[in-house]
């Protein structure tokens, strides 16, 4: 059977703005097929974006949603967390407004290893203001702002989580269609920061600014470097240069921030 | 025994003729007429379900039996 989308949509908002071929699509499906897998009630479930392509998101779908201020969807997420603990907070987002503009919050919403995911749409640029590089953009690229090429080394989203204090990192692509599901409802189900990367593409601002013909040349592109980390493990460094890993990259229990903040408000009652 | 075959629907209206489902289909099944996808050879339809999984814009719908 296929599978029923429209439970999760709003009535009336496809098609989305998003231009042909863009993965972010591919992404929201795979994150309705996670929702359904774990048959969350939308009363329950809260999508929580910044501003961009990727952050346009939530308006799509049918649950509690909220659109914030450009990279401030970790800040706005702690909120509802807090205030509310027993829901399931989902973050997403785009490089540009999570690791640059909204840098700061996400790596301190990492460290505080609050129990809410994000999930970052990585197309390695600022697609919806008009193809600026961001910090994901690779050495040498071009974007409008960068038309001789990007002198910058681009960020590992995945290295900078991890190294934040997330307790749940994994990698998926655009392409891997049928994995990104199963990443997103390993990310719900861990307890603690989960960051969850999904490299995507962006034909209209990227693609033909570095001379991908098309569409399918991107994805082709997204198939030939991802390596799963099983695989990785038999294979050369030499192998594995150029190539990104994907899968479960990082995982660990470890105390989340709802619950000791619980502690803390225990104690200052019992000091009364 | 006959082989029952897939249904395929497309959406028009949502299709943006991006031509992912048209070049990720194992067996060829899809082509572009004009700016949309339509079905060219629904027999060789194995039912893999990649295009309707990679679509990004809603616009296939197979059903299996």
């Amino acid at each position: 059977m296929a599978f029923d989308y429209d439970k999760w949509i709003r009535p009336g908002k496809l098609p989305h703005i998003w231009c042909p071929g863009c993965g972010h699509g591919i992404v929201m499906k795979g994150l309705i097929r996670a929702f359904e897998t774990l048959q969350l009630k939308k009363e329950d479930t809260a999508l929580v974006s910044g501003i961009g392509c990727a952050s346009r998101l939530p308006g799509y779908i049918d649950c509690c949603t909220l659109h914030t201020a450009h990279g401030r969807a970790a800040a706005f997420a702690t909120g509802v967390k807090m205030a509310k603990p027993e829901m399931n907070v989902i973050l997403v987002g785009g490089d540009g407004d999570g690791t640059a503009i909204g840098g700061n919050h996400f790596i301190h919403a990492c460290r505080r290893n609050i129990d809410m995911t994000y999930i970052i749409m990585n197309n390695y640029i600022y697609g919806m203001t008009g193809g600026q590089f961001s910090p994901c953009t690779p050495t040498g690229h071009k974007a409008s702002t960068t038309p001789y090429g990007n002198p910058d080394p681009g960020f590992d989203i995945a290295k900078l989580a991890i190294g934040a204090g997330a307790t749940f990192v994994a990698r998926g692509t655009a392409f891997h269609a049928n994995q990104i599901d199963k990443l997103i409802v390993e990310a719900i189900q861990h307890k603690g920061f989960s960051v969850v990367e999904i490299l995507d593409d962006c034909p209209t601002t990227y693609g033909r600014r570095n001379k991908y013909k098309s569409v399918i040349e991107m994805m082709n592109r997204l198939k030939e470097v991802a390596v799963p980390v099983k695989a990785a493990e038999k294979m050369t460094a030499e192998q594995l240069q150029g190539k990104v890993l994907t899968g479960v990259l990082y995982k660990e229990e470890k105390a989340h921030y709802t619950d000791e903040y619980a502690k803390v408000i225990e104690r200052a009652r019992a000091a009364k | 025994m006959e082989k029952k075959l897939a249904k395929i629907e497309i959406i028009e209206k949502y299709c943006k003729g991006c031509h992912i489902c048209v070049e990720f289909c194992p067996t060829k099944v899809l082509e572009m007429k004009g700016f949309v996808v339509s079905v060219k050879n629904l027999e060789a339809c194995i039912k893999c379900m990649q295009c309707e999984l990679r679509c990004p814009d809603f616009a296939i719908k197979v059903s299996a039996e």
